[in-house]
């Protein structure tokens, strides 16, 4: 599938998942959140999109779309990076752990995601994991009793798989 | 026999009178607690909790969310409940921007009387200070989220009474705000520019955009011959501002304000509302006899909001809209065209104040469609809030003014004109004029039936009336708030009800309610001033416009004919499609590369509604299929402005309208492959 082929088919998703889920104003999260899932974040122009085809205010869409941590108004890198700072992984240093992937992608200032889009870096208040603190999620997977050392070649690995395919 | 049902209020018993919630019942009980977040016309969102009561057995609850039960013991002051007010206030204080003297709202904020009431000297948690940046791209409304203490009562007032919802809460916890999506302003949003957010902001978060200072300016400059024109709903409520009771009617004394703060000449825009209603009289009696519907009912134009509101919400109505100027523009038009000729000044020298109850006026003012050479016809507008600003700025007493009368040759009108300013006043103006104008016999002495339309009358949402008017039955609606506009369309579109004439006032109230008006503007200080209106009207020698002898002269002398030519140059004019919101399209391809054919397939919401979604869906198919994914730069995108046509696809830069699904194989041959090939 070509680049614009694959966009057009995103578009063609959004549509899909609006019939799925009827237009009643209640449908609004689940959509956002299966929209989120084919573009990894919500853009500004399919947040309009959504709010035109559902009959809307643009205003209470976006008010929604901010209102929960799960939605990203900007887009996000390949591989999201989380790192618990509740409190258990907190007292157990996740600040340093997140500090050293920070340094690690070079990510300084406001910015979270690196510049070719491979990485996003976050913290989360609490991952249910606290037996295993500190801990951090990359999407899916789990990592636990994390170090500043570990963290790192764990994201060393990621990059070595991306630099391999 | 019944026992009245009551409630112990501080150790009163007050009876249970269909009060919808606690906290109007202790109102009632004459203990005034503070809200912010609470209006009696808009839902009960119990966010400020500052009229917090303890209730035995319940504890302490906010008094607004409460309903009120029979045997209920409340009290309102303890000393629990002093701490958690005076601790609100303190906290939204520290989270606000407390510049007060600069302040456009200093004087008349709600936080700042509360904070004065309480007894608030100091406040315990620091001052943030967020900088945000102040939204002033309309004409017509300031927004200063650095002063917004999240009441939510714009977002109410803007989704639930003009059911537009351009306003919302965005973010969340400490880092909530209210605004129009995406953080855009006002200008990039479907905001209408009505107001209503304004005069219910508590604060100075939402305010009115001022034109205080250019105003001073042209009355300070010597070259310049300063012309006013006053509203009808000025005259009922400017009083409010210098302590009269609502409804106390001063035309004289407004102009004689006008005058002693500089204006050169005062006018009536009571004047141009009758010239209004000799045009859209015979514009109506035109449609109504042409035999065809196309352009029936026929909807008033006089609201700027409302003008607005159609050309983004509802574009295939935009032929229904009366092509008569508002009054307004009426007068910025008669003035720019004559009145300088009339007065012996230089047309550039001549400076046409307004004065309405309006902020959409501002917006009406510098729409490009009345201006000429670059000069708009009407060069500002103050409301009835900085007239009485400017008015107190140079010390006048306002009580110790003498009345004076408004100038020749547009001061003088009759009460068709002056009932402009309430909602149904302008329906029952062409009623008037319709009645005269298509009875079988003229009469020396006019029959009651012919003057006063009471079914279009009151404070009703929706207004709806068939009238008899020479035999010709004449149905009509008059919506009282965008809501109910809404509301009358929704009527009109399911085929429930047929309607030869509507009147839309995006004001509850009319422009009586209008949000230059002074504060408090709620119901009650509405039906005052409505009344006052009808008052006026009651009074005056002459109350149907085409009686006023000084538009008769003005068609004499300049217009000509009603509807002809010269008239229709100089009082009509035309509306366009405008799109709601500004952004990005929908782009399906990254790169830009020079020599693809630009293909933009509408996605807005006439044109989603008529189907543009699956033309966009068949041109992919199309393109993909003959292989021209990489020459043809296929995307979606909103609003043209071409909505009266849509579904609209613009192809390499010119846009085609009205395609339909058959059409797609001519458009995708025709127009995209063949310009391929060549």
């Amino acid at each position: 599938m070509t680049p614009v082929e694959a966009a057009q088919r995103k578009f063609e998703r959004v549509n899909e998942i609006i019939e799925e889920h009827g237009r009643e104003q209640s449908a609004l999260i689940p959509i956002l959140q299966e929209v989120q899932a084919e573009y990894r974040y919500l853009p500004e122009e399919i947040l309009t999109y959504i709010a035109t085809a559902m009959g809307l205010s643009v205003a209470t869409v976006f008010g929604v779309a901010t209102f929960y941590a799960q939605f990203s108004l900007s887009p996000k890198g390949k591989y999201v990076v989380r790192v618990c700072d509740g409190t258990a992984c907190h007292v157990r240093h996740s600040m340093r752990v997140y500090e050293a992937i920070r340094s690690k992608l070079n990510l300084r200032d406001g910015r979270f995601t690196t510049p070719d889009m491979m990485f996003t870096v976050e913290t989360v208040a609490c991952l249910g994991a606290c037996g295993v603190a500190p801990a951090m999620v990359i999407n899916d997977e789990v990592y636990g009793k994390m170090t500043p050392e570990a963290a790192c070649a764990i994201i060393d690995t990621l990059l070595n798989r991306d630099g391999e395919n | 026999m019944s026992v009245q049902q009551t409630v112990v209020i501080d150790g009163l018993s007050v009876p249970i009178e269909g009060e919808r919630n606690l906290l109007e019942l202790v109102r009632k009980a004459g203990i005034d607690l503070p809200t912010f977040c609470y209006h009696s016309e808009l839902s009960v969102y119990g966010a400020c909790r500052m009229c917090v009561v303890e209730i035995d057995k319940m504890g302490i609850v906010a008094s607004c969310t409460v309903q009120p039960q029979p045997g209920m013991v409340v009290r309102t002051n303890t000393e629990q409940l002093r701490v958690i007010r005076r601790t609100i206030l303190e906290l939204l204080l520290a989270n606000h921007d407390r510049d007060c003297t600069t302040c456009d709202k200093n004087g008349a904020c709600k936080l700042q009387e509360l904070a004065r009431r309480f007894g608030v000297q100091d406040v315990r948690f620091g001052q943030e200070d967020a900088g945000l940046p102040i939204d002033r791209s309309t004409p017509a409304l300031v927004r200063d989220p650095n002063k917004c203490i999240l009441c939510g009562d714009c977002v109410r007032v803007c989704g639930e009474v003009q059911k537009i919802g351009v306003l919302d809460f965005a973010y969340r916890g400490s880092d909530a705000t209210v605004g129009p999506a995406f953080g855009k302003c006002l200008a990039d949003v479907d905001c209408v520019q009505c107001g209503q957010c304004a005069s219910v902001c508590p604060t100075g978060a939402i305010t009115i955009h001022s034109d205080v200072d250019r105003v001073w300016k042209a009355i300070h400059d010597p070259k310049m011959k300063v012309v006013a024109q006053v509203a009808p709903a000025i005259r009922v409520a400017l009083g409010e501002e210098f302590g009269h009771e609502p409804g106390w009617a001063a035309p004289g004394k407004v102009v004689a304000a006008l005058k002693s703060i500089g204006v050169d000449m005062v006018f009536d825009t009571c004047f141009t509302a009758d010239l209004t209603v000799v045009e859209e009289t015979a514009e109506f009696l035109e449609r109504l006899s042409s035999g065809s519907r196309e352009r029936l009912p026929q909807f008033t134009s006089c609201c700027p909001a409302w003008v607005k509101y159609v050309e983004q919400y509802h574009p295939n109505y935009l032929a229904n809209l009366s092509s008569c100027k508002s009054p307004q523009q009426m007068f910025g038009a008669v003035a720019r065209r004559f009145l300088g000729r009339e007065l012996g000044v230089e047309p550039e020298n001549l400076y046409v104040v307004s004065v309405m109850p309006c902020t959409a006026k501002k917006f009406e003012a510098a729409r490009e469609e009345f201006a000429s050479d670059g000069r708009p016809d009407v060069d500002a507008v103050l409301t009835t809030q900085e007239l009485a600003r400017m008015i107190r700025e140079t010390g006048i007493d306002f009580d110790k003014l003498p009345i004076a009368p408004f100038d020749l040759p547009f001061g003088v009108s009759t009460g068709a004109g002056m009932i402009f300013g309430n909602s149904g006043g302008v329906a029952e103006a062409v009623l008037r004029a319709a009645a005269e104008l298509l009875a079988p016999e003229k009469t020396s002495e006019i029959p009651r039936s012919r003057l006063v339309f009471e079914e279009v009358r009151g404070l009703d949402g929706v207004k709806e009336a068939t009238v008899n008017i020479a035999g010709n039955e004449v149905r009509l609606a008059v919506a009282n708030s965008l809501g109910a506009a809404a509301e009358v369309l929704r009527r009109i579109e399911s085929g429930e009800a047929v309607y030869d004439i509507v009147e839309v006032m995006s004001c509850p109230g009319g422009c009586i309610g209008g949000a230059g008006q002074p504060s408090p503007s709620h119901l009650e200080v509405r039906k005052q001033r409505t009344q006052a209106l009808y008052d006026v009207d009651t009074m005056q020698m002459l109350r149907r416009s085409h009686d006023n002898p000084y538009v008769k002269a003005l068609y004499d002398r300049y217009l000509g004919d009603v509807g002809g030519k010269k008239a229709h140059s100089a009082l009509h004019t035309s509306y366009g499609t405008r799109r709601r919101i500004a952004g990005e399209e929908i782009k399906f391809s990254s790169e830009e590369v020079d020599g693809k054919l630009d293909v933009g397939v509408c996605v807005g919401t006439c044109c989603y509604l008529h189907g543009s979604y699956d033309l966009l869906r068949g041109l992919m198919d199309r393109v993909a299929r003959h292989g021209l994914t990489d020459r043809v730069d296929l995307h979606a995108t909103f609003c043209f402005e071409q909505c009266e046509h849509s579904p609209n696809i613009e192809i390499g830069g010119s846009i085609r309208g009205n395609v339909t699904e058959e059409d797609i194989d001519e458009v995708f041959e025709k127009e995209i492959r063949a310009r391929l090939v060549e």
